[in-house]
């Protein structure tokens, strides 16, 4: 018992801690300028963190990449004045040191300024879908009332950026693969905001904290009333992790930078810093996209067991964003990249109708919230059984005719 | 009142200098740009709802098919004349133009138009936006609905009256 008391103490001093060490910082400080600096404090508190975790995560997908596929990866770099390897974990900062110090060209019949505005809004934009996430159970930048519709509205904005880049830099390959993005994003559009819509639906609210809230609790005393353990969610977990891929431009989406075909797509144009800061807002997108799967479908900074809920929440948002983020590295080193029909295929004959039938689950699934004894199994049962029929009636249409490939000049 | 003269200001702005500029990227780009300012005049004025929907809607999806639109006609800079065509289409752009701002100005006159009392702002959360739109704007939000559906049909129509053409064609043209 009073092991337990300690446990609970300890943890809400700990859970508390980011907001307390703040308040020391600007406690004393008068009434506006201590709102003004608390902000500041947050957001630089953000992206610093943020910074870091881009830095090893580039530093973790060469690493990870290099093991699935037999190689070292980077272990060479040196921290310096000492000269110790130390598996070369000082590597991103060397690679951010040459990157500020390469040349910057610009092409003779560039659009300077929007060659030049492009990657900024990109960041920009990628930057502000961070705000909304709710990091922990203190932790929120931005408390909207609509944050869902702010983080996708900001997300759609960075399509507009990815094309200036491309058409600014007047080069055929760079117009080509904005093109191709554009296509590409809006396409995958649909599907996210349709799989966001049921965790919406369920939770009653646009609000990120409250959607968190609603998956509080455990049922059965064990299984964590997250979104993802209901078939509706799982479903909508998986079309949202597929687009998230698409979204953030990720292999095996990464169509517009495809190099065989089309140099480095819309970057091909860039060196130097400017082509650190896309690469940057594509690590802070797919972060970004990331923490609003995890809040959305799999709890967000809620402990998975009763007993574990000592340590903080913000633990919890950590270790669960890092796993996904290395499912999206596990994922670029598995899968061959798509063609372009097939892409589009795939987002409107599949997953589209997919997430509206999705849609429909959810709904059964929240007006069927009371039942209970025998009648939860035939719960379970109609949900599933409307999750699976249309995956596998829709899979088997979308392959027919096209697997088994058969060669015909090949044997 | 500074930051809603400094947004009307740049939604103005860059709205004229879209009509103005020759080149159809700028001009659209600038366009978006006025779409966004009207987006952060909802912000000040306290609807954040549809300010975010304003850039979903507009500066997300209705951007990009206006950029579409202007890569795929295939027209180069030269060829786009500055002069009226015939002096009766100027008319009749005259006309519908000047309907539309009477229109405009007759709502803008006829709205009562007055100073909020400073912190008396009302507050209303989605959640209510929803009940309105689905109870007593359900009317409304079903005709949007059946018109862009129409719109979207026509379209793939359109679309796809191309494609057999094509289709038809491509065999004779083939040995």
């Amino acid at each position: 018992m009073n092991a337990a008391l300690l446990f609970a103490t300890t943890g809400s001093v700990l859970e508390t801690l980011p907001v307390t060490l703040r308040d020391l910082v600007t406690g004393w400080l008068p009434e506006p300028l201590r709102w003004l600096v608390n902000s500041l404090v947050g957001v630089g508190t953000l992206l610093a963190v943020i910074g870091l975790l881009f830095a090893y995560l580039t530093l973790a997908e060469r690493k990870i990449l290099g093991r699935i596929q037999n190689r070292p990866g980077p272990n060479r770099t040196p921290i310096p004045f000492i000269n110790l390897r130390f598996f070369g974990l000082a590597q991103p900062f060397a690679d951010g040191v040459k990157a500020i110090t390469k040349e910057d060209v610009v092409p003779d019949g560039a659009d300077k300024v929007l060659h030049f505005l492009a990657p900024v809004a990109l960041l920009a934009f990628s930057i502000m879908t961070l705000g909304v996430i709710p990091y922990g159970r203190h932790l929120v930048l931005l408390e909207f009332d609509a944050a869902v519709l702010y983080f996708f509205a900001a997300g759609a904005a960075t399509e507009l950026a990815v094309f200036m880049a491309g058409w600014a830099s007047r080069n055929k390959y760079s117009l080509l693969a904005a093109m191709r993005a554009l296509a590409q994003l809006i396409s995958y559009e649909l599907p996210l905001l349709l799989s966001v819509v049921p965790a919406v639906m369920l939770a009653g609210s646009l609000a990120l904290p409250a959607i968190v809230e609603a998956q509080g609790g455990w049922s059965y005393g064990f299984l964590p009333q997250w979104h993802v353990f209901t078939p509706w969610g799982f479903a909508g977990f998986i079309i949202f992790f597929i687009s998230a891929l698409a979204e953030s431009n990720r292999s095996p989406f990464d169509l517009p930078e495809a190099e065989s075909e089309l140099i480095a797509g819309h970057l091909t144009e860039y060196s130097g810093f400017k082509y650190a800061l896309f690469f940057m807002a594509e690590y802070f997108g797919m972060c970004a996209l990331s923490g609003m799967g995890v809040t959305l479908f799999l709890g967000g900074w809620q402990a998975p067991l009763p007993f574990l809920e000592f340590i903080p929440s913000y633990v919890w948002f950590g270790v669960k964003l890092l796993s996904l983020l290395l499912v999206f590295i596990w994922i670029r080193a598995t899968f061959p990249r798509l063609r372009m029909d097939q892409l589009t295929r795939f987002a409107w004959k599949f997953l589209v109708p997919l997430a509206l039938i999705n849609l429909g689950t959810a709904a059964f699934w929240s007006l069927t919230a009371g039942w209970s004894g025998p009648l939860q199994f035939v719960r379970w049962a109609v949900a599933l059984a409307l999750v699976l029929v249309p995956f596998t009636l829709l899979g088997r249409r979308l392959s027919a005719g096209v697997a088994p490939r058969t060669y015909r000049y090949a044997t | 009142m500074i930051p809603l003269l400094l947004i009307a200001g740049l939604t103005l702005a860059t709205a004229a200098v879209a009509l103005a500029l020759r080149n159809l990227i700028h001009s659209a780009l600038l366009l978006i740009a006025s779409w966004a300012g009207i987006a952060a005049f909802y912000l000040w004025a306290g609807a954040e709802f549809v300010a975010f929907a304003q850039v979903l809607v507009y500066v997300g999806a209705v951007s990009m098919v206006v950029l579409f639109a202007v890569l795929l006609t295939r027209r180069s800079r030269d060829d786009i004349s500055v002069a009226i065509d015939s002096p009766a289409r100027g008319i009749a752009a005259l006309l519908t133009g000047g309907a539309v701002l009477g229109v405009l100005f007759g709502a803008v006159i006829s709205s009562p138009l007055g100073a909020p009392a400073a912190g008396a702002r009302p507050s209303l959360s989605v959640k209510e936006l929803g009940l309105q739109l689905m109870g007593p704007h359900a009317a409304a939000l079903l005709i949007v609905g059946v018109l862009l559906t129409v719109a979207l049909l026509g379209a793939v129509v359109i679309a796809a009256g191309d494609r057999t053409d094509a289709a038809e064609r491509k065999p004779e043209g083939n040995p």
